[in-house]
């Protein structure tokens, strides 16, 4: 069996899985479920002063009738008062003391304020702290989450104030809601930040409900942008993390993943592009944190098949096969094959390339089953054939490289070679 | 052993012609259904539908929560899209050939899905069509059938008058009176005829049949074509001795009164032969077997690799309970005091393909016999032969013969049962409308 357990900053816990700041960990009875039910650790929800909730708070995007692949929320930081939740984080960091307890934060934009908060968390016996410059609602009007995070150098200002008073790890958590995500990072790891956390929500509408013509999540009549998460965002948080792992000065802290993760196998993809660990949430909301169990036998299985002991063994494998453009190897070449005994002549690869690709697939009517052949000559190889069709391993992409060595654009440019290949 | 009506309680009767396919109960139910559809392109399940329903489109629109547009898509094609939900052999049709059943996964629930959207259309009444204005053409149809209502609306959509001659004093043709009672009820029958009347500028007039109240020769002369849709008439004789002893029925007439006086008005044998394997005989027998016949016996002189109904009918009878003896071929029926009391087979064996391609039925010399108190014979139906050649319209042993749905005789077209010899719902509401196409590039572009 490999070794799943995790050490980040010195944070112990059994396994890289935490529950992200958020509605799940906003209150002990939450948290200790979530520790009996086996996750590694928990970012406690966002603590700061006191604010009010609304109803509703959440709205989701369905799709091909599947609920919830993506989701987005109104809500703010902790709604309950602090002493309470510093008794309560106590309590847990006592009753699991082998799970990591982090507390996010987001204190009133001047030093006292965040020093007196990061005093009162320290004292419950919590490990570390999450700075929440993501938040992309409510918070941001009042010039914190999101405002903080957006502007390098208010982040770089925070965080030196976190670090003149901080005793335990400080882990920044960024907002997506920029251009780019190394900006801030660079910034507050200048700032003595010891670690970053990514991505927080992205603004979004989710949708327009069509008899009330009030977008979602409806609060009487109206609704606000909300922070966009679950399954649909985890693409731009890979992206994302990618950047931070790869920048020179941000790569040298550790990286915490989040994003859309909701089995073990996004969580590895995280990992593999520089995440040392990960945070979940929309996929405990809608499932519950019973998911937690399949993530840990699935990362054991997968591990233990790939020959990998520790985690440390795959963290940041992945990172540079993330390249420029312009060094990709432009005589790779593959042509997309039809296995036409696993063909069920659904057509679609058919009508995908011949309405927006490259006319490459051929077709012999047939009643009712029509033939589809790949016109190799015209095929580009963009995968997209691969992509719509229903049949597992039906279209495999076939690799004929133009040429046997390595050539990328600039090459190409300098050997005159030529442009229009069709 | 005696033939009675009356055998049930209401109950039973209920319980045993209960909606054999039933719908849906919710949205959700048909959304699942609807999205593990994978839309393909020139799908196999639309080539595999006689009117060529555009089936992925449809249900797509479900999916989309646009079921006004997904009825629309159906009537656009069938106008009879909500009957066939119900009565067509989807295992040979769309559903056979849906992909999914190239990967050893269930089909897509096609009828069921058409069922969804046809039937909330129909109970809210949405009129999806809109008439041109009147062209100031007429047209008559003879039979209210699915061929005769296919090639009306068809017609009145494009502003043209038609009126339809039916002979009966419902409309709807077999839909109405040749179909067994747990597929479609007598109730939703009307509906949908009423429905598909909603759009208007089509009027029929019942109790009228061609040769006796009207004539082809009048029809010609107030109309600007006629469509003939009378389908085809009782079913095939056997030309066997006893053919005419008590207790012998027609399938089409017992599934008519069945359909026309209600089940405990019915009189039922308690050992009854069906004779015949097609989709009317299966009727007949599970019919017979759910209005409290004791044993049905259905005999059919070839074996289970020619039979005409679908596996999903036969499965249908055997689980009704019906026994099937195949290679048995009636010889004689022999009865006591002039009612049928015993039926008389031969063992056939298989022979070389006749002009059908299947196999043909050759007598081994050896016989069975069967006890029995009542037949019912289903063995294909007769063309109205005679009105055919009394009006001198070209036929093949009654069946009309047609070029492009147009009879030998100019502006008569023709389509449905009285063509092809009885065939399927959708087969007929096709034939209506190439019949409508045909007549609207008569009246409209031929020169006369």
């Amino acid at each position: 069996m490999a070794n799943i357990s995790s050490n980040f900053l010195g944070i112990k816990s059994p396994n890289p899985f935490w529950l992200a700041s958020a509605p799940p960990t906003d209150k002990k009875y939450n948290v200790l479920r979530a520790f009996e039910a086996g996750w590694g650790g928990v970012v406690w929800k966002t603590l700061g002063s006191q604010v009010k909730n609304v109803s509703s708070r959440y709205s989701a995007v369905d799709y091909g009738g599947q609920r919830v692949m993506g989701f987005n929320n109104i809500e703010l930081i902790s709604d309950r008062p602090l002493e309470i939740n510093l008794k309560e984080i106590a309590e847990c960091v006592k009753l699991f003391p082998d799970r990591a307890m982090i507390v996010s934060l987001m204190a009133d934009n001047d030093k006292n304020s965040w020093h007196e908060l990061i005093k009162k968390v320290e004292d419950t016996g919590a490990h570390g702290l999450e700075l929440n410059f993501g938040c992309p609602h409510g918070m941001t009007e009042r010039g914190m989450g999101a405002a903080v995070g957006q502007d390098p150098e208010i982040a770089c200002m925070v965080v030196e104030w976190v670090m003149e008073k901080a005793t335990i790890p400080v882990i920044t958590k960024l907002t997506p809601n920029v251009h780019s995500v190394v900006p801030t990072g660079r910034s507050v790891v200048k700032a003595g930040t010891n670690a970053l956390s990514l991505i927080n929500t992205i603004q979004s509408v989710t949708g327009v409900d069509l008899d009330t013509l009030v977008p979602n999540p409806y609060v009487a009549g109206k609704s606000v942008f909300g922070g966009y998460c679950g399954p649909a965002v985890k693409p731009i948080a890979l992206k994302m993390l990618t950047t931070i792992a790869q920048d020179e000065l941000t790569k040298k802290v550790p990286i915490s993943g989040i994003g859309g993760i909701e089995t073990w196998k996004d969580a590895v993809e995280f990992m593999l592009l520089g995440a040392s660990n990960v945070q979940v949430c929309t996929a405990a909301m809608k499932h519950g944190f019973r998911i937690v169990e399949d993530m840990i036998e699935g990362l054991n299985n997968w591990m233990d098949e790939k020959g990998f002991k520790t985690l440390d063994d795959f963290i940041g494998k992945s990172v540079d096969t993330i390249t420029h453009w312009e060094d990709l190897d432009i005589n790779y070449h593959h042509i997309a094959k039809i296995n036409q005994d696993k063909c069920i002549h659904c057509g679609l690869c058919y009508i995908a390339c011949e309405d927006t690709s490259h006319q490459s697939i051929k077709l012999d009517y047939g009643k009712p089953y029509n033939k589809y052949t790949i016109i190799d000559e015209e095929c580009v190889g963009c995968n997209l054939c691969k992509l719509v069709c229903p049949v597992d391993d039906c279209i495999t992409m076939e690799e004929h490289r133009v040429a046997p060595e390595y050539l990328n654009w600039k090459q190409y440019q300098q050997k005159g070679l030529p442009l229009n290949d069709h | 052993m005696a033939i009675l009506n009356n055998k049930l309680s209401q109950q039973q009767y209920a319980e045993n012609f209960s909606d054999i396919h039933p719908p849906f109960e919710t949205h959700n139910a048909a959304l699942v259904e609807a999205n593990r559809c994978l839309f393909c392109y020139d799908a196999p399940c639309i080539k595999s539908c006689p009117t060529g329903i555009n089936i992925p489109k449809f249900i797509k629109q479900i999916t989309s929560d646009n079921i006004k547009g997904s009825a629309h898509t159906i009537f656009l094609s069938n106008i009879m899209g909500a009957g066939c939900s119900k009565v067509c052999p989807v295992e040979k049709l769309c559903e056979g050939s849906c992909v999914f059943n190239l990967m050893d996964e269930p089909p897509i629930p096609i009828a069921k899905l058409q069922r969804y959207s046809t039937e909330k259309a129909m109970q809210q009444k949405w009129q999806l069509f809109e008439r041109k204005k009147s062209a100031g053409k007429k047209v008559a149809v003879v039979g209210a059938g699915p061929a005769g209502l296919s090639c009306a609306h068809v017609l009145s959509r494009e502003g043209i008058d038609v009126t339809i001659y039916e002979k009966e004093n419902k409309a709807g043709g077999l839909m109405t009176y040749g179909i067994a009672a747990y597929k479609v009820t007598p109730e939703f029958c009307e509906d949908e005829v009423n429905y598909i009347l909603s759009l208007g500028g089509i009027e029929i007039k019942y109790k009228q049949e061609l040769g006796k109240n009207i004539s082809l020769a009048e029809l010609q002369k107030k109309y600007d074509a006629v469509f003939l849709g009378m389908g085809v008439g009782l079913a095939n004789r056997l030309y066997i001795p006893g053919e005419d002893l008590e207790g012998v029925e027609d399938a089409i007439k017992f599934i008519y009164d069945l359909r026309d006086k209600g089940f405990s008005a019915i009189p039922v044998g308690d050992k009854v032969a069906v004779i015949g394997m097609g989709m009317t005989a299966i009727d007949a027998a599970t019919q017979a077997r759910r209005l409290g016949a004791k044993e049905v016996t259905m005999l059919y002189r070839r074996t289970q690799e020619e039979m005409p109904c679908t596996q999903h009918e036969l499965d249908i009878a055997m689980l009704d309970g019906c026994k099937i003896i195949w290679l048995a071929a009636p010889k004689e029926l022999k009865g006591v005091n002039g009612k049928v009391s015993e039926i008389i087979c031969s063992i056939m064996q298989l022979g070389e393909p006749d002009v059908s391609g299947r196999k043909s039925p050759v007598e081994t010399g050896a016989t069975f016999s069967l006890e029995v108190d009542m037949v019912i014979k289903a063995a294909g139906q007769m063309p109205f032969e005679q009105l055919i050649i009394d009006n001198e319209i070209m036929n093949n042993k009654g069946k009309i013969v047609i070029n492009n749905s147009e009879t030998n005789i100019k502006g008569v077209f023709a389509g449905g049962d009285a063509v092809n010899g009885g065939r399927e719902v959708v087969d007929a509401v096709q034939a209506g409308k190439d019949a409508a196409a045909a007549i609207l590039s008569y009246i409209f572009h031929a020169k006369r």
